[in-house]
């Protein structure tokens, strides 16, 4: 009998060193047999939210964006979208911490198209799709309403300041390489970078680590002044959502009926996302000719940038693919063989301890990086070409003689609308 | 005015053909998605105990301060022994080496059941997910303590931040309707 077991150390250093794993089913003190009727308690399994719950999530999301449609572009009203993204804030950030979000459903989607091994939820599925389509049809009501990180910037708005065209639009192409990137290594296994660096989950959630909550109070704090940091320089999901607004059905318009450009809704916009008439630099024959001078440049530019960006992303691979863990373990070793004596390093320490071989790790990370070579060079290409596109984009001038909003960078958040003095036609 | 027609029809035709391609492209997506998915069932993140190893990293790198790990004991492998590493038995000596595997919020408690036995029960309020206990239960133990994610803390972030710097790829997605791998009534065999 087992009964005082601290006399029978050395048995269990015997047993340790004998044991290894082949024992652990087994047990080391047999259990006891009891003689007072006691009886062993099961240790409680409390229950992860119902499913029932996670699908009320997606009719929520559903009644908000249909209800944004309609208070965008048939009711205009501005105080509905407004307390519409105030709900949203309450109930997907507040109330639902925040996740899942349509942001970093984009990662889901990736993976689930990219390792057959991972299922996609539905409700993460749906979180993808539906803002877009609902873009596809009304513009990006999703991020004046029901976005929880648009809402909670655009309530802080205090002083918007204007920015010269040309630094939004560079800062503007920063979230098309975030989403390059984002789907890279979500693609690949390696990493979901939205949500490692999702600036306002912490605020949702009033808890998480220092770095989280320093970078949303920032974010908040810059928000004040330039409006929508996150949406405009960093989102992703925005990159998408505004391909699909910018060929919209329908889409908020500043004006009921006809505009009479009393430039009133000019400084309304703290996103600078209202257009100006071009008329009459349209007209100019010879800004014109420039203009078509350099969009046959850019025209020729794309190919060349495309490749170019596939060239540079293929460079970039191995550097890239140090991102998966198991990559950068294999490389480690190899490199720093010492380590391995190094009991501080705890990756390298469960690896010797898993029973796994060296050649085993080194495979893997070399089947993985193979991944990475096309799919970082498939990523450089996607970026030159959005680089040469948005280049052409900068010399096309639509005729347009009346205010109106850039369908691609609306958030349709109402504001201009307030402005103008234009009665609705009956 | 004829011509300003044809542009604007021109226009809506493209805009038209456009809209319909990315319609198309992101219902495609999201069908591929599907059909690529095992099944469209709902996942949560969950520890496998025998691939752990006890690294103490599930009590720093939870996105919530109090981490959602939380040891886990499986009375069904418990030796009842007298002396629990993780529990401080009164008058013990506190220089032997032994201390280390001591829990550091005094989360173990005990009853006393009949000679000689003892049940230990975790107090998962105080209880950080170090695993601390863990290591000690399993060197020189049965391996009854072991780390779980309890399911009603964890917020189920899309990305387990614990899970992605886990040196044993102990964590991994599982059906939300058997979110445990508590061990005894869960087993090695059965999941590989």
């Amino acid at each position: 009998m087992l009964k005082k077991f601290p006399n029978l150390a050395f048995l269990l250093i015997l047993f340790a060193l004998l044991s290894g794993s082949l024992l652990q089913a087994q047990q080391r003190f047999p259990k006891p047999e009891f003689d007072s009727g006691y009886v062993q308690p099961d240790p409680t399994q409390p229950e992860p939210r119902a499913m029932a719950l996670e699908y009320f999530d997606v009719l929520v999301l559903l009644a908000v964006l249909s209800l944004a449609s309609w208070f965008a572009v048939k009711k205009r009203s501005r105080r509905g979208l407004l307390w519409l993204s105030v709900f949203s804030l309450i109930y997907f950030g507040f109330y639902r911490d925040g996740c899942i979000c349509s942001i970093g459903a984009i990662q889901n989607v990736a993976l689930s198209i990219f390792d057959p091994g991972y299922a996609i939820s539905i409700t993460a599925l749906l979180f993808f799709v539906l803002p877009l389509l609902f873009a596809l049809f009304f513009g990006r009501t999703f991020c004046a309403a029901a976005c929880p990180l648009g809402v909670i910037q655009d309530l802080i708005i205090i002083n918007p300041v204007s920015i010269p065209s040309w630094i939004r639009k560079t800062l503007g192409f920063i979230p098309v390489i975030y989403l390059a990137l984002a789907v890279l290594f979500a693609a690949t296994g390696s990493d979901f970078i939205i949500c490692r660096y999702d600036p306002f989950v912490g605020i949702f959630r009033m808890n998480g680590p220092f770095l989280m909550i320093f970078l949303g109070v920032t974010f908040l704090l810059l928000g004040m002044f330039y409006a929508r940091p996150y949406c405009r320089v960093f989102c992703p999901y925005g990159v998408l959502m505004g391909w699909m607004s910018k060929f919209s059905r329908r889409h908020l318009t500043i004006t009921p009926s006809e505009c009479i450009k009393c430039k009133l809704c000019e400084g309304s916009c703290p996103f600078d996302a209202i257009e100006i008439p071009v008329d009459k630099a349209y007209r100019n024959p010879e800004v014109s000719r420039k203009n078509l001078k350099k969009f046959i440049l850019y025209i020729v530019l794309i190919p060349v940038l495309a490749v170019t960006g596939g060239w540079i992303g293929s460079k970039s691979h191995v550097f890239m693919s140090r991102v998966h863990p198991d990559v950068y373990l294999a490389e480690l070793m190899i490199s720093q063989p010492e380590l391995r004596e190094d009991e501080e390093n705890l990756d390298i320490q469960a690896f010797l301890e898993s029973g796994d071989t060296f050649a085993q790790l080194v495979e893997e990370a070399g089947v993985i990086r193979d991944k990475f070579r096309i799919g970082s060079m498939v990523m450089g290409g996607f970026i030159g070409l959005a680089l040469g596109i948005t280049l052409m984009n900068q010399v096309v001038f639509r005729r347009r003689e009346d205010y109106e909003p850039h369908k691609g960078d609306c958030f349709s958040c109402g504001r201009c609308m307030d402005y103008c003095p234009v009665e609705k036609d009956r | 005015m004829e011509k300003k027609d044809k542009g604007h029809s021109r226009r809506t035709f493209i805009n038209n053909g456009v809209r319909l391609a990315l319609g198309v492209s992101v219902v495609g997506t999201a069908a591929f998605s599907v059909k690529n998915s095992a099944s469209g069932k709902d996942y949560v993140w969950q520890i496998d105990p025998f691939k752990c190893t006890q690294c103490g990293r599930c009590a720093t790198e939870c996105v919530k301060a109090t981490s959602a790990v939380k040891c886990v004991h499986a009375y069904a492998l418990c030796g009842y022994c007298d002396l629990c590493g993780g529990y401080l038995k009164p008058g013990a000596k506190r220089e032997t080496g032994a201390e280390n595997q001591l829990c550091p919020t005094a989360a173990i408690q005990r009853k006393f059941i009949e000679e000689p036995y003892f049940e230990y029960i975790i107090d998962e309020d105080l209880c950080i997910g170090c695993a601390k206990c863990v290591k000690g239960c399993s060197a020189f133990g049965n391996g009854s303590l072991h780390l779980q994610i309890r399911q009603d803390l964890c917020v189920n972030c899309n990305q387990c931040s614990i899970g992605s710097s886990c040196p044993s790829d102990a964590i991994s997605r599982v059906k939300a309707d058997e979110p445990y791998k508590i061990k005894g009534d869960w087993i090695k065999e059965e999941e590989s």
